[in-house]
């Protein structure tokens, strides 16, 4: 039951080392995003986000889906500020008795981080040219399944 | 009364500054919002299609016509791009 929005690296490998199996957990499902390099065109990914707003949505949503889903414990990691292509952006991690909920739970925190969280990407491409990122339907759309 | 308004993202460049207090008699973000992009050309710029907008009202999410009651701080922000 955690949240870090952090300007700083982190490692999703010690993340997940330091979750463990909490609450007797059967399962445990992690996902880690990473900044996509799109063939050359994105050399850095600069996150702003809301100071306050950010943490008290995550918390939100992450409680949500340990009401659904049953969980035993989750953890969100989102960076902000200056990020390189390769760079871990964001992980979530659940722990259930049982993977389905696991999985289902770490979907359901995906869809809502992406629409609901309040940060705004700006992608600045090789030439230092920045340009911030759209939303798109598709991730709204995926809300609607939930 | 008095409201903190802040911007994020291409508002907050568009205005040209994060955040800013303002004097309203407001009765919903929607109201606010006209007031604001009233101003200048540059807050014209940033609020003018509330479509491509979304509000928060102490930092919860708000729909435009809910009652501005006595909110003390009022985002302004493009659809979110997180995860």
């Amino acid at each position: 039951m955690s949240v870090l929005v952090t300007g700083a690296p982190f490692d999703p490998a010690a993340e997940l080392a330091a979750f463990g199996a909490p609450g007797g957990a059967g399962a445990v499902v992690s996902f880690s995003g990473v900044v996509r390099a799109e063939a050359g065109r994105v050399a850095s990914l600069r996150i702003e986000h809301y100071p306050g707003m950010t943490e008290t949505a995550i918390t939100a949503f992450g409680d949500e889906a340990a009401a659904r889903f049953s969980l035993s414990a989750w953890r969100v990691v989102h960076r902000h500020g200056q990020l390189a292509a390769g760079d871990p952006i964001m992980m979530v991690i659940t722990a259930a008795p049982h993977r389905v909920d696991a999985f289902r739970a770490a979907e359901y925190l995906m869809d809502w981080l992406k629409s609901r969280a309040p940060f705004w990407k700006c992608e600045i491409g090789p030439d230092g040219e920045a340009r911030w990122v759209d939303a798109t339907a598709e991730d709204e759309t995926a809300l609607s399944r939930w | 009364m008095r409201v903190d308004v802040l911007y994020f993202a291409w508002l907050r460049e568009r205005i040209g500054l994060p955040r800013e207090e303002v004097e309203t008699e407001a009765r919903t973000p929607r109201e606010l919002a006209a007031q604001l992009a009233a101003m200048d050309d540059w807050h014209r710029a940033a609020l003018s299609d509330l479509g491509a907008v979304r509000v928060a009202l102490d930092q919860t999410l708000s729909d435009w016509d809910a009652p501005l009651a006595n909110a003390r701080e009022v985002a302004f922000f493009p659809p979110m791009t997180g995860g």
